[in-house]
């Protein structure tokens, strides 16, 4: 029988979005069976444009070309530019786009679950997201996670 | 380097691509068959036979030539 991945994705910024798909195409590649179960801030990743972003404020770690202290780091403008760098920094090392690994999660047939209670907590509407997920809640994962062979809250 | 039927240059691409375009190249081939996988991501060194572990496709060969990696994977029973 497939090994199972069970995933909570609930993170909505861009360097956070990466493990969930990443994993998940990989896992589904590998062979196993995956469910994502996106919750908060994690729907983001199942709207139709996400235009995710990275913000250095509150990131120490965040490698800068020169570096911006916190107070700077709260200026208009700033978060579009290191969202900038990024995404030109993963396209230039070759690191598939958010996108692309979404598809390929999809293609392979990751099931993405949309937490059905922070749906309606934001006020989502159907047509805000992919038309590829499901529905379900708290029940829906722990059935699944139960009985999965990985288990990751991202 | 051995005979293969399909050859896959992911060249430039970062993990997890070359595992992933492997994975698709090796579907629509037959049991048997070979697939000649190129990468310049290091960690495929590792990723690759792992993924061939893990499915079940054999890892025939596996040298790194010019900053080139090269494997040779059979497409194994479904």
């Amino acid at each position: 029988m497939a090994k199972k991945m069970a995933i909570i994705a609930s993170k909505g910024t861009l360097d956070s979005a990466y493990p969930p798909f990443l994993l998940a195409s990989t896992a589904a590649a590998l062979g196993m069976e995956v469910k994502i179960f996106f919750t908060f801030y994690g729907l983001q990743l199942l709207t139709k444009d996400p235009n995710l972003k990275v913000s250095p404020l509150g990131n120490p770690a965040m490698p800068m070309p020169v570096p911006v202290p916190s107070l700077i780091q709260i200026i208009p403008g700033l978060e579009w530019f290191a969202t900038w760098m990024m995404k030109r920094k993963l396209k230039k090392k070759g690191v598939a786009s958010l996108e692309e690994l979404r598809a390929i999660c999809i293609e392979s047939e990751v099931e993405l679950i949309a937490c059905q209670m922070t749906v309606d907590l934001f006020d989502f509407k159907d047509e805000d997201f992919i038309s590829d997920i499901s529905r379900g809640g708290a029940a829906t994962f722990l059935e699944f996670a139960s009985e999965a062979d990985i288990t990751l809250y991202i | 380097m051995s005979d293969f039927t399909v050859e896959l240059d992911t060249t430039g691409l970062n993990c997890p691509l070359p595992v992933l375009k492997a994975r698709k190249a090796l579907s629509s081939m037959n049991a048997g068959e070979r697939l000649h996988l190129i990468a310049t991501d290091i960690g495929a060194n590792k990723d690759i036979p792992a993924f061939c572990k893990m499915t079940g496709n054999p890892l025939l060969e596996a040298n790194e030539h010019k900053g080139k990696l090269n494997f040779i994977i059979e497409k194994g029973q479904d």
